[in-house]
């Protein structure tokens, strides 16, 4: 078994408090990890200063290819792990047999963080509008069109705290070591993996292992990191969320409530687009804060619903290796029922109907994971309950609106794909607020546009940009320079 | 057989036979109509035996029902009073309370008692006789903070205190008010800094484990330590410890053991109902596990299984605390605790049963906010 410690500032910490990883389906350790405590955490944040300082040695372009070279050691090396090693192939498994998440899933959210890391260049010229990156790094500068800029990083370091469930939410902090930012993170406790994965392909490719903490740990560790750390992100429920709401030095990712709309002038064709809402339902497991959790739609809603529910209503888990397994398992006792409860209670409204009822329970328990097969419902208005849920598995309710009542009645989204070519209302949905990520046309709402600045920009929470005035000729030393 | 080993026998022996004792003369005072308190002597009508007769030793305390600490809600508090001490200044104390009635213990002389007991527990090199305290911790309606001043006065000292109110730090955590929570820590840790720099000679303290760790932490930033203002003893208590944090704690705030940093700290157990159950040195070598011994016989803990709270478990074996309370003037017959921990062996400083490794009972831990100062 491996046996993985604490890492604080690149130096192994072995706790005397410790935390098994099992395998979901065997119940058998898979790793010892060692549990930080937060005053330890508050405590290592006063040296915080020196991640910084210990990069700004390297330049930003420097960086973007040692993290490029990282890619390649992260997707294809034994790396070290703790007391051992661990392959691709082992991270891939590890990674399922704890989360629960099947094996090809767990493959495309690795090439996931690796496009990311491979593209760090293109990523932080979408993330800065195409911005001199030096400026970044010296803290002020010439933009292109002759105005002096600066950008004043707020912080030394980014800390965060990250989820069990879902691996696919790495690639957000991973810009930041380059960006001459050390990293703070704790690690879900059932996916350790790719943080320290992560952490053991940069020092490999030449990034100072000084640079980065790795807390596994208990609330009091994530407490203590959000405390200390000046900037960190925390993902979580909408009580996460609503905790967080208004603290400038949290960025909260929670659950995304992703939608599709059909406008009026697509939705008599709406056969056509069945593909993309089945994709925006179905990937990932339904896990993701991407995935759709409400179709939206003015007419032919019932139909939209039986069609979607006959695609996702007979699918059954498979075994995590099995290529074609789309369900996520349910690692947590109990968790998978509890869940079903809630959904069934918001079935049992009046206005909603589930559309997968012919195809058998939902609920599949095994000895030691439970998983829900896809739900599909039906919703008279927007004013049902399950109108506006989102859960952990694939589900979707398709929600009978007026299109003019859409955009209002959506509600916070953070993908919308809105299929329609009528320029007024693609114009409101341009403008509606309440939808972070917009996409026009039959996109799925998971396929990310990783070249699009996104939702909580990275550079925005990490700088400041403020005024920065200096002599003529100074300007002119700069433009020369 | 080692000398040792009989020796160590003998003493379990002799300890076992002082609280047979103890316990039939503790039961004969509770149930005695001249000196019985009110509650107990009317709680003796529901009871299938007499307890004046029928309780002769510590095991014969099974036959009572648990201890429900929710008796002890509300009032009037007088029914807790001993016949023979209606004429004793008495002091109330509560515990928990942050919604609802506190549960209150009425006490005329056990804090005193229980905290000169464990006074004679602390090495007087790190907790020097004449020495003064900072009490940090709880103030308001609870004993700690005139038990800790009693002991800083049996000891020759005085006790410095601050505000803190436990109930409302709950409330913080609850509203999910984080920013207000750090906020009022920083009000209790300035308090104390300038408690400590003000010239007090203050030598020894009591801290629960967060407000040591936020003390160390503060004086950090001033620029200080905690060896530098001259503490050398600290006894801590009030919430859950953890082998890691008192590691940490020692390692890392205080600056090594004792004979390097000069600082000793001993952790403790208890509560408001029990006591204070004293710890077996803490050290490195055993990995920091920290085993309680309550102070017999005037409080037993024991560790019995999840399904027969009459029955111990093995030694080293896991299952939740059951305390009994056994003075003069509080009894409480067999009350489970919101902990679980291991059974732990005898030893010649307290040759009767330890717990070790003690945390909230795993079936109510999730719903329970602990260590909240």
């Amino acid at each position: 078994m491996l046996e993985i410690p604490a890492i604080r500032w690149g130096k192994p910490y072995e706790s005397l408090e410790t935390t098994e990883v099992v395998h979901f389906n065997t119940g058998e350790a898979i790793a010892r990890v060692s549990s930080a405590n937060g005053g330890l955490v508050s405590r290592d944040m006063r040296k915080a200063g020196e991640a910084r300082k210990i990069l700004k040695q390297f330049s930003i372009e420097d960086l973007i290819a040692k993290v490029a070279q990282a890619a390649d050691l992260f997707e294809n090396e034994t790396l070290p792990l703790g007391s051992g090693t661990q392959t691709a192939d082992e991270f891939v498994v590890h990674q399922s047999a704890s989360t629960g998440l099947p094996e090809h899933m767990c493959r495309s959210n690795m090439q996931k963080n690796c496009f990311v890391m491979r593209n760090m260049t293109e990523i932080l010229q979408c993330l800065t509008r195409g911005l001199d990156l030096n400026i970044l790094s010296r803290g002020y500068g010439m933009e292109s069109r002759g105005v002096v800029v600066s950008l004043q990083a707020q912080t030394p370091v980014l800390g965060a705290v990250l989820p069990s469930n879902s691996p696919g939410v790495h690639t957000l902090w991973l810009p930041v070591v380059p960006l001459q930012m050390g990293l703070v993170l704790k690690p879900g406790s059932s996916e350790p993996w790719t943080a320290y994965r992560v952490a053991s392909a940069f020092e490999k490719a030449g990034i100072p292992k000084e640079v980065i903490s790795l807390y596994p740990g208990g609330h009091d560790v994530g407490g203590a990191l959000l405390t200390s750390c000046s900037r960190s992100m925390i993902f979580g429920s909408q009580k996460t969320i609503d905790q967080y709401a208004g603290n400038p030095k949290v960025q909260v990712h929670g659950p995304g409530f992703s939608k599709i709309f059909l406008g009026d002038d697509c939705v008599d064709d709406w056969e056509k687009y069945l593909d993309v809402m089945v994709e925006s339902v179905y990937v990932n497991g339904g896990r993701s804060c991407i995935n759709c959790s409400g179709i939206f739609a003015s007419r032919h809603t019932e139909e939209i619903a039986d069609a979607i529910a006959q695609r996702l209503g007979p699918i059954e888990p498979l075994p995590p290796e099995h290529p074609d397994s789309g369900l996520a398992a349910f690692t947590t006792d109990g968790v998978g029922k509890a869940i079903l409860a809630m959904v069934q209670q918001d079935l049992e409204a009046d206005g909603v109907r589930d559309a997968t009822e012919p195809y058998g329970d939902r609920l599949v328990e095994q000895e030691r994971c439970s998983y829900i097969r896809p739900i599909v419902a039906h919703a008279n208005s927007p004013q049902c309950e399950i109108a506006s849920k989102e859960f952990m598995f694939p589900f979707v309710s398709v929600v009978k609106c007026p299109q003019n009542q859409m955009i209002k009645a959506a509600g916070s989204t953070l993908v919308g794909t809105a299929i329609t070519e009528d320029m007024d209302w693609i114009d409101q949905l341009t403008d509606a607020t309440n939808i972070d990520r917009l996409n026009i046309g039959p996109i799925p709402t998971n396929r990310l546009n990783w070249l699009q600045p996104h939702e909580g920009n990275l550079i925005d929470f990490l700088f400041r940009s403020r005024a920065y005035q200096m002599p003529e000729e100074k300007v002119a030393a700069l433009v020369a320079g | 057989m080692s000398t040792t080993q009989i020796d160590l026998e003998t003493a379990v022996k002799q300890a076992k036979d002082r609280l047979d004792e103890h316990t039939y003369n503790t039961v004969q005072r509770h149930f005695h109509d001249s000196t019985g308190c009110p509650f107990w002597l009317s709680k003796k009508s529901e009871l299938n035996f007499d307890p004046l007769t029928e309780v002769k030793v510590y095991d014969d305390l099974k036959k009572f029902p648990l201890f429900e600490d929710d008796w002890l809600r509300g009032g009037p508090v007088e029914r807790w009073r001993m016949k023979d001490h209606a004429d004793r200044p008495t002091y109330v104390f509560e515990t928990g309370g942050t919604t609802g009635v506190p549960k209150s213990r009425v006490v005329v002389d056990d804090f005193r008692i229980d905290y000169e007991v464990f006074s004679e527990t602390l090495p007087d090199e790190y907790f020097p006789k004449g020495g003064n305290w900072l009490m940090l911790g709880p103030s308001g309606p609870r004993r700690l903070r005139l038990a800790v001043e009693h002991l800083a006065q049996v000891r020759g000292g005085i006790s410095f205190c601050i505000d803190l109110d436990p109930r409302w730090v709950v409330k913080l955590i609850k509203k999910g008010w984080m920013e207000h929570l750090e906020e009022y820590k920083k009000h209790c840790i300035d308090q104390a800094v300038t408690i400590l720099t003000a010239n007090h000679n203050i030598k020894c303290m009591f801290g629960t484990p967060k407000l040591i760790e936020s003390l160390c932490l503060g004086l950090e930033e001033r620029g200080t330590t905690l060896a530098e203002t001259g503490i050398t003893g600290i006894f801590s208590g009030g919430t859950e410890f953890t082998p890691q944090w008192t590691r940490y704690c020692v390692e890392e705030l205080f600056g090594g053991p004792p004979e390097e940093s000069g600082i000793y700290m001993t952790p403790t157990y208890g509560n408001t109902l029990m006591g204070l159950a004293c710890s077996k040195p803490v050290t490195a070598e055993e990995k920091y596990k920290i085993s309680y011994y309550a102070p017999q016989p005037r409080a037993v803990t024991e560790v019995v299984s999840f399904d027969d709270h009459n029955s111990v478990v093995g030694f080293g074996e896991t299952g939740r605390v059951k305390l009994t309370t056994l003075t003069a003037e509080f009894f409480v017959p067999g009350f489970l605790e919101r902990d679980e921990g291991e059974r732990e062996m005898p030893f010649e400083t307290f040759p009767w049963d330890g717990v070790s490794g003690v945390r909230p009972f795993h079936e109510i831990a999730a719903a329970t906010t602990v260590g909240v100062y």
